[in-house]
């Protein structure tokens, strides 16, 4: 994107050869094996589109089955069966498929497309430019950091193709059931993790290094735009939360592949006999080492989309955030709490009720800085000048979205509550409602914002509402209905859809069984599911065509926005700020009394 | 473009760049390490009572693997006060002491590991459990339609538990180890030729023998996995990239500072991991 | 110069060191020798030898790694970074201790 509208370095590779030298590293330097940040955003950004389209696709195929179990898949079911032979044989997808396609759409949803997207690709693009730096603080670290994330990406993909398919055991891989699958799937996907924490962690050593060391003179810690704010408490949260889950990942490496028994309990009866191993491990283990992780995972998934939502909304209401201060601690506490909630997903393991308990309340108290934050950026709204772009109108969507989101999640954070919602289609509904019409509206808002700074070219509005307007409707007519199916007592991860545990005039009495309500819901989900998908065709013909077609902007900064990466050409130069930065005021100085514009850059030296 | 802090500290928070970033790599291997030792908190306090190993280890040797690595802590840091000092052949000198403590540490726990391979528990169909190093096996090792023979005999060097002694329902052999210790008693060792057709289970030593060495193999094998990346690094800045003390001492100063707060952590883990796994 | 502390004279900060290694060699000394000691409970089995091991680390972490005259930004991740370990460690502990034991027949 970048490079069409690059104007300055036109290609002359052969004129300078001064070894090593900035003038012209080469085709291959510039734009692959490239250490500048914004390169690496962009790379990790249409990586993880990329991932994120795969991923739909897996769900797309499952929904599929779950409306109309045992029917061939059309159109792509003889693919299906080309391609990965008996498990989708006569085109319908097996149980085993089901649970593969399952297990994967979490994995790759969450480790591949929100999470590169959201803290990686934003993240790199943006923090250094919105603190007044040139680059990261470990400009080579930062290319290894993508590169090992892509390697980590492909194992992953590769996992379809192996012997037995892919990992069968949720994206949660519970052990021993990971483990016992015959399929070298699982094996693939924890060396995959592997690579994936290393990318993480690398990144997230990257981001803090560079937030604590390379703000500009003047740019101090409350000077800071929220989205920085929000990468640096997402860094620190995948610094010290990931590497339980390598453990945990090591340790399970070593029961598929070293023999070993550290999740696998004496006495444990696999495929009808006694399994061959040591005993004296526990299944427990790595639900608490996984959940050590995966829990504040969940922030790491809505912290850059809190984030961009609050510098668009603040932008196209031409208003400063309300409590910038709040907002500020509030991401903070989040961050901090969010190490101790985690058995939450856990009440139904047999954990005593004092634990319990202490895991319930953590859970109540973290409810508290997350509202704050929901609520501050709701009232930044008041009294605003609002601009409905694109941009605006899924960041306007997040906000009651996610807060569907996180009140829904207030049954499952009771342990009373969760011994009836536990695994059920409410968790689904739940959490879809925070990733998908929240992180990922917050996403597709931050693309139509800082396209035309990564670009020169707006995105097409029209296009822009088209795609708003399907993906707003569509997501609820999914997710909605889910709330009441599980709240019926439909569990997930069933690959027939429920339709085994239907009640019929045998078992009109016995309870457990699903109504036929509950179960005739899943067509209409999964037929709003593939009108989903139409919904995003505008979105990728309008990201493609843009680039050439795109109507170009006039200034630098086309939203007229207060904040650093506004403050530089379009786009920016390696080194990002033509000459020395220096911060004047804090970030959301929109309609400041008697100024002559309604926004202030933060870099603007005051009249005196 | 240059990135500022690299050399010079930035005034408010005292650190340069580097600096930072080792720190907040070395906590988050804080979090990986304590996993495993939490790990090995919850499989031991959960496991069955009395059948936790003792013993199995050859304290000595750990030891001597210890004083190895506290060596090498102290020669990397006199390594990097000789560069402040502006002394790069002493740094040269005193550096190469630290590679070779690492490659003595790395022999020393091949050595280990070999060891625990070789230790084979050898169950007998009629009971009897024999216990000890290999000696050799005999005959076998052809492959017949892609599986490996076994071999006809296989030679133990060790002890015999008589059949008795496993009735005591869950009894495995380092619960025998345990009770022959507490019984005083002294069982011969010996040379047991035993025909592969009298053995139901031959198995060594190795993490799949139980939860115990599970973790050993675990945590002392990343641990290993670190001290060669270390070594690899040190050994780098040592090597090659020396000749960076020419073109910018201080930044070069910084790098041998940085590798050796990796190189002390590692000593770190090991402080731990020696009388947790070795001694308790 | 690329280090904020006070230019120290070089031959004191040797001395620092060299006293460290022998206390570490003491240290492992005593570890080896605890293990020879049988305690009443295995309680203080291990609170001795943890307790050997924290000092031989802090040793390690303060001179060696010059923790003792860091700057507080340090202080502040390892100071979290702890917090979170413990709570991993303990909560973890307690989570699998804390639970209602079944009765096999």
């Amino acid at each position: 994107m970048s490079h069409s509208t690059k104007t300055a370095h036109a290609p002359a590779h052969e004129a300078h050869h001064s070894g090593g030298d900035h003038h012209d590293p080469g085709f291959w330097r510039t734009y692959v094996f490239s250490t500048d940040h914004k390169v690496i955003g962009i790379q990790y950004g249409v990586s993880s589109l990329i991932f994120l389209f795969l991923g739909f696709l897996l769900m797309l195929a499952m929904r599929w089955q779950i409306a109309w179990p045992n029917q061939p898949i059309p159109v792509v079911g003889g693919l299906l069966e080309a391609v990965l032979g008996q498990p989708a044989s006569g085109g319908v997808m097996g149980a085993d498929l089901y649970n593969s396609f399952g297990a994967m759409h979490g994995t790759i949803m969450v480790f591949l497309g929100v999470v590169p997207l959201g803290f990686a690709a934003f993240g790199n693009y943006l923090v250094p430019l919105q603190i007044g730096a040139p680059d990261m603080t470990f400009p080579r670290i930062n290319m290894a950091s993508f590169w090992s994330f892509l390697i980590g990406g492909l194992i992953m993909l590769v996992s379809f193709f192996v012997p037995g398919g892919a990992a069968q055991g949720g994206w949660t891989s519970y052990s021993p059931l990971a483990t016992t699958i015959p399929t070298d799937g699982q094996t693939y996907w924890i060396i995959g993790m592997v690579f994936l924490i290393t990318s993480s962690l690398l990144g997230s050593v990257n981001f803090i290094a560079t937030v604590i060391q390379l703000r500009a003179p003047g740019m101090s810690w409350m000077r800071m735009p929220f989205f920085t704010w929000a990468q640096f408490v997402t860094a620190f949260i995948l610094l010290l939360a990931f590497p339980p889950l390598e453990a945990a990942a090591v340790l399970q490496l070593m029961d598929k592949v070293a023999g070993t028994s550290f999740y696998l309990p004496t006495g444990l009866i696999s495929g009808g006999k006694l399994a061959d191993i040591s005993g004296g491990g526990s299944p427990l283990l790595w639900q608490h080492l996984f959940w050590f992780l995966a829990h504040p995972e969940v922030y790491v998934l809505i912290l850059p989309a809190m984030g961009i939502v609050g510098e668009i909304i603040t932008n196209n209401s031409r208003k400063p955030m309300f409590g910038y201060r709040s907002v500020v601690y509030s991401v903070l506490a989040v961050g901090f709490i969010s190490f101790i909630v985690w058995a939450h997903h856990m009440y139904l393991t047999g954990m005593g009720t004092k634990i319990s308990t202490f895991f319930q309340t953590t859970t109540m108290i973290i409810s508290v800085p997350s509202v704050i934050i929901l609520t501050c950026l709701f009232l930044s709204l008041w009294g605003g000048s609002i601009r409905f772009n694109s941009a605006m109108l899924f960041s306007l969507a997040f906000l009651p979205m996610f807060g569907i989101g996180g009140l829904t999640g207030l049954p499952l954070g009771f342990n009373f509550s969760d011994i009836h919602l536990h695994d059920s289609y409410y968790v689904i509904a739940h959490f879809h409602y925070v990733v998908a019409p929240g992180s990922i509206f917050a996403l597709f808002a931050g693309i139509y914002h800082w396209y035309p700074k990564a670009t020169g070219r707006k995105m097409n509005e029209l296009l822009g509402k088209i795609h708003f307007a399907g993906s707003f409707v569509f997501m609820n007519l999914i997710f909605f209905p889910m709330f009441a199916q599980g709240i019926a007592g439909m569990s997930r991860r069933m690959s027939d859809g429920g339709a085994s545990y239907m009640v019929n005039d045998a078992t009109a009495d016995v309870v457990g069984r699903l109504a036929k309500s509950v179960i005739d819901a899943n067509i209409g989900i999964s037929t709003a599911a593939f009108l989903l998908g139409v919904a995003q065709i505008p979105f990728i013909i309008n990201f493609f065509m843009s680039l050439f077609r795109g109507e170009k902007v006039t200034s630098d900064n086309p939203w007229e926005a207060t904040t650093l990466e506004w403050q530089t050409p379009t786009p920016p130069p390696h080194g990002n700020f033509p000459g020395p930065v220096k911060v004047y005021r804090g970030p959301y100085e929109y309609s400041v009394p008697g100024a002559t514009r309604d926004f202030l850059p933060q870099n603007q030296p005051s009249r005196a | 473009m240059d990135i500022p802090y690299t050399v010079m500290p930035r005034r408010d928070t005292g650190l340069y760049n580097a600096k930072l970033g080792i720190w907040l790599f070395l906590a988050s291997e804080v979090m990986l390490f304590g996993a495993l030792f939490s790990s090995y908190i919850l499989l031991r306090v959960g496991s069955y009572p009395g059948v936790w190993p003792h013993g199995l280890l050859n304290v000595p040797v750990g030891t001597v693997n210890t004083l190895v690595l506290i060596c090498s802590s102290v020669t990397v840091v006199l390594g990097w006060a000789a560069l402040k000092a502006n002394q790069f052949a002493k740094y040269r000198k005193i550096q190469a002491i630290t590679l070779a403590c690492a490659a003595m540490f790395c022999c020393i726990k091949s050595y280990e590991y070999y060891d625990k391979f070789t230790h084979y528990e050898v169950i007998l169909k009629d009971g009897r459990v024999i216990d000890g190093h290999l000696v050799e096996k005999v005959g076998g090792g052809q492959m017949v339609d892609g599986r490996r023979q076994p071999p006809e005999a296989i030679v133990i060097h060790g002890v015999e538990f008589p059949a008795e002694a496993k009735a005591a329902g869950m009894a495995k052999v380092p619960l025998l180890h345990n009770l022959e210790k507490a019984s005083g008693h002294h069982l011969e060792h010996k040379e047991f030729r035993i025909p592969w057709s009298d053995t139901k289970k031959v198995q060594n030593y190795g993490p799949w023998h139980n939860t115990y060495l599970a973790i050993y193999f675990t945590m002392t094998g990343l641990h290993a996995l670190h001290v060669i990346g270390g070594a690899l690094v040190i050994g780098w800045i040592w090597g090659p990239g020396a000749a960076m003390w020419k073109t910018d001492p201080e930044r070069y100063t910084n790098r041998v500072e940085v590798s050796g707060l990796f190189w002390h952590f590692v000593d770190l883990v090991w402080i731990f991991l020696f009388p947790i796994l070795y001694l308790l | 110069m690329s280090d904020n502390k006070a230019h120290h004279g070089h031959g004191d900060h040797s001395k620092t060191y060299w006293l460290v290694f022998f206390a570490l060699i003491l240290g492992t000394a005593l570890t080896v020798g605890a293990y020879f000691i049988h305690f009443d409970t295995i309680f203080l089995t291990i609170a001795l030898a943890l307790a050997i091991a924290s000092v031989k680390a802090s040793l390690v972490a303060g001179w060696f790694m010059h923790l003792a005259s860091e700057q507080r930004m340090i202080y502040t991740i390892l100071g979290f970074t702890a917090f979170f370990f413990l709570v991993m460690m303990f909560l973890t502990i307690w989570a699998m201790q804390d639970t209602p034991k079944p009765i096999f027949p």
